[in-house]
């Protein structure tokens, strides 16, 4: 049952995007450009609570096999969806370049989305255009830096004792 | 007169000491350390155990600290119970600038201590570096014994006196420097011999 | 509807909604039909007269230094916290006042920010239990049984858990969820005013804290679930520990329920106060006691079992009036639930192994470390470099006291998560409570607050 995660492409496609496995659950790659088009279109089907939205900078992982043809990124927003009537999730993907960290909010179609952008725009960066309140929520105000980035240093002090890692 | 005035400018260091002098000073350490309020800092996985160190079964209120004042202007001791983060910080200094002397700081559990386990760029690493303080209680989270046991130490320092005349030496902890590290940056740090 | 056709910003000005576009022509009333979830508006959803207050501190404090006209009828901006002793934690509240009542409401968190998603990153499988487990810290074996679910699943092996370990897991889930809501009993009684409350819970949760040193060495933050299954076996007479905690507990929850549900000024002060409905709370994310209380029967427990959860036999609790009256009736009475599990577990807890017998993730037992140098090697290399995980990314969420506490893991094929990311119950049911406080008064909102129950720990990571 062991399988490759994203590599496991299937015909499916929902909405007019790819849908792939992950480890036996249903993952839909959608294009920014049909983001808000896609996730209304997935209320309707039947999944309207979003569980969670967030951010995953890859940029150690740049020559990662998205799936179904789907050029990567360096960032991705992943939303999970919850459906209560069919008992389903649904996990969406959407690429976002690093050059121009934008992509439409969430707002409208799930208003439980608010502090999760607020959050990924902290810890990221990633700009959500249309969001009524984008400010930093877990760091500071003033902080510069989105701490979850790759590039962004742990922060560690040099102790004497060594662990696992540096 | 001459007496009262003294104690008026330097507090109970101004005054001659004799030997009826003393056994005031004796009573008033005495009093102090077994009335002390703690203001309620409690920040994380700590503060629910402080709680609990409270509560009826471990009992805080045997060693005359059952209440926790909300305002700080009312209370002796901060324990500082839980990991410190970047926001809070010039919060904790505030409410401790707010206590009235003599106050003293608790540093309960490994995160107040030293930072604990969040070796990162988001936790103070040891709130010593905004606070003095007097007695650190480690744990992860400690157990109320543990607490309990850091509590009675710094009892015994205030009953001794310790502290007071520790305090006096280096002016009440006044003389630590609080300067800002701007944020992503790598700090040098080194401990111990080069 | 889309973003771009009308401006978000300004909550206040009328928006042409989606019945107006569906106009009946035959009656000239105007469109009656109900339109459809997918078109409405953040507005609609959240019957949103402006609840939010979207304003950053720093627009707050500007605000405070002009002049407050004492003839205007004006609004005023108070600030609650982040150091207070409603003993939630460092939450902080911008409150706008008229008079008594609140207005609008904005939650500022990130007073408990801890950086734990990038050390996380930073940390082995292994050791990412001692992570997680401190985010929620009033149900921390469910973090920590979220984490070693997905690590497992994209190790491949959920399904080769043992029983045992699995049946084991549950145990300390159901007593975990027990210990979390005696705690909010407590709280909740000392916020609205009945202090004595606070010893009681206190006194209770003890108890169960005691097992749990027993079981796991530790009272608080365990560490116990690990991926591959559990750190150790239950120590012998555990049946008998759980019995005493199962015995004693009945009559004092009766006992509970006289004190707070006996009394009108109990009543008085939960019933009706912090009102949400049941669209609001799923359009706003929201789940766990608060949207059953809502009257939606949602629990992760039974409607997508993890764990044995399909083989035991319980209720969901679930309310009418999503007040903060159901809530606290909804937890007392899980409580119930979860000792009528533990009940259940206690006769048909299975022998077997405590965890899966997995050469990659399971280190070998102590005692063979002293005979043979292999299996030093092997502990050796499992505590310090970690097992490798499979490349791939996963979500799994679970039910933990405050709703579903879910991790998604992404892993490029090395021994640390390339991302970790808790998605927290609190985080997300914060987002409801301006909703709840706007036009009650001021000392609601301390009831409101404990009423959602928020852990600072994991609203903040």
């Amino acid at each position: 049952m062991s399988d490759n995660g994203p590599a496991a492409e299937t015909q499916e496609q929902l909405h007019g995007c790819p849908v792939i496995e992950s480890r036996g659950q249903r993952v839909v790659l959608v294009p920014r450009g049909d983001y808000v088009k896609v996730m209304k279109a997935l209320v309707a089907d039947g999944f309207d609570m979003l569980v969670d939205l967030t951010g995953v900078d890859y940029l150690q992982m740049p020559d990662r096999n998205v799936g179904a043809g789907v050029v990567p990124e360096r960032f991705e927003v992943v939303v999970n969806l919850l459906s209560i009537s069919r008992r389903e999730r649904l996990r969406v993907r959407v690429q976002v370049p690093g050059d121009e960290p934008t992509i439409a909010t969430l707002f409208d179609v799930h208003p439980g989305s608010e502090a999760h952008e607020r959050e990924t725009f902290d810890m990221f960066g990633i700009v959500f255009e249309g969001h009524p309140d984008l400010t930093r929520i877990l760091m500071p105000e003033d902080w510069q830096g989105h701490p979850l980035r790759k590039d962004y240093d742990p922060g560690r002090i040099p102790v004497q004792f060594k662990g696992a890692n540096a | 007169m001459g007496a009262v005035q003294q104690i008026l400018d330097e507090g109970l260091a101004g005054i001659e000491h004799n030997f009826v002098t003393a056994k005031i000073e004796d009573l008033i350490k005495w009093a102090r350390s077994r009335s002390s309020w703690g203001a309620s800092f409690g920040l994380a996985c700590c503060a629910i155990e402080m709680m609990g160190t409270g509560a009826s079964h471990y009992d805080l209120s045997r060693f005359g600290m059952e209440v926790f004042r909300a305002s700080p202007r009312q209370a002796d001791i901060m324990i500082v119970a839980g990991r410190v983060s970047q926001k809070m910080a010039p919060v904790l200094r505030q409410v401790y600038d707010q206590m009235m002397e003599p106050k003293w700081v608790i540093s309960m559990g490994v995160c107040a201590s030293t930072g604990g386990m969040f070796n990162n760029y988001a936790i103070v690493q040891g709130v010593d570096q905004i606070v003095p303080v007097d007695v650190y209680a480690p744990g992860c989270p400690p157990t109320p014994e543990t607490l309990i046991h850091a509590i009675e130490t710094l009892h015994q320092l205030i009953e001794d006196g310790e502290i007071m005349r520790r305090r006096s030496e280096n002016n009440g902890g006044a003389g630590v420097e609080i300067f800002e590290i701007p944020a992503g940056a790598t700090t040098s740090v080194s401990i111990g011999p080069k | 509807m889309s973003v771009a056709e009308h401006d978000t910003t300004d909550v206040d000005a009328p928006v042409p909604g989606p019945r107006e576009r569906t106009v009946s022509a035959i009656t000239g009333e105007g469109g009656q039909e109900l339109s459809s979830r997918a078109g409405m508006g953040a507005k609609e959803l959240l019957r949103e007269v402006g609840a939010v207050l979207r304003m950053s501190e720093s627009e707050a404090a500007a605000l405070a230094d002009i002049e407050a006209d004492p003839d205007e009828d004006q609004t005023m901006i108070i600030n609650m916290g982040p150091q207070h002793p409603s003993t939630h934690g460092v939450l902080r509240l911008m409150l706008e006042l008229q008079g008594e009542t609140v207005l609008r409401c904005k939650p500022i968190i990130g007073y408990l920010h801890t950086g734990m998603e990038k050390t996380g990153e930073q940390l082995t499988y292994m050791q990412g239990g001692t992570n997680v487990t401190r985010m929620d810290y009033l149900s921390p074996l469910n973090n920590e049984l979220a984490f070693s679910l997905a690590v497992e699943k994209l190790l491949g092996i959920d399904g080769d858990i043992p029983e045992r370990a699995v049946w084991m897991r549950m145990l300390l889930s159901e007593l975990n969820r027990m210990s979390s809501h005696l705690l909010f009993l407590a709280t909740n009684g000392m916020d609205i005013g009945a202090v004595s409350m606070m010893l009681y819970g206190w006194r209770e949760r003890e108890e169960v804290l005691r097992f749990f040193q027993k079981v796991t060495g530790l009272r608080m933050n365990h560490n116990f679930i690990r991926p591959g299954g559990l750190a150790a076996d239950l120590p012998a007479g555990w049946r008998d520990d759980v019995l005493d905690i199962l015995e004693m507990l009945p009559s004092r929850m009766e006992e509970y329920e006289i004190l707070m549900n006996g009394q009108p000024i109990w009543r008085e002060r939960l019933q009706g106060v912090g009102v949400i409905t049941a669209r609001e709370a799923m359009a706003l994310g929201t789940s766990g006691p608060i949207l059953r209380s809502t009257g939606v029967a949602w629990d992760l427990r039974k409607h997508m079992p993890y764990l044995r959860y399909d083989q035991v036999d319980f209720d969901v609790v679930v309310g009418a009036y999503g007040d903060a009256y159901d809530r606290f009736a909804i937890r007392l009475n899980e409580i119930r639930e979860s000792m009528r599990i533990v009940y259940q577990i206690l006769d048909r807890m299975p022998q077997g192994d405590f965890r899966v017998q997995n050469k990659k993730v399971t280190p070998p037992p102590r005692a063979r470390i002293d005979e043979s140098m292999e299996a030093l090697i092997h502990h050796f290399k499992i505590f310090t470099e970690g097992f490798k995980v499979p490349e791939g990314e996963v979500y799994v969420g679970i039910e933990s006291p405050r709703g579903e506490i879910g991790c998604y893991i992404v892993s490029d094929g090395s021994s640390n998560p390339y991302r970790m990311h808790m998605r927290a119950p609190s985080f997300v049911n914060i987002q409801a409570m301006p909703h709840m406080m706007r036009g009650g008064m001021v000392a609601d909102a301390v009831a409101v607050i404990s009423s959602v129950d928020p852990v600072l720990g994991e609203v903040d990571r």
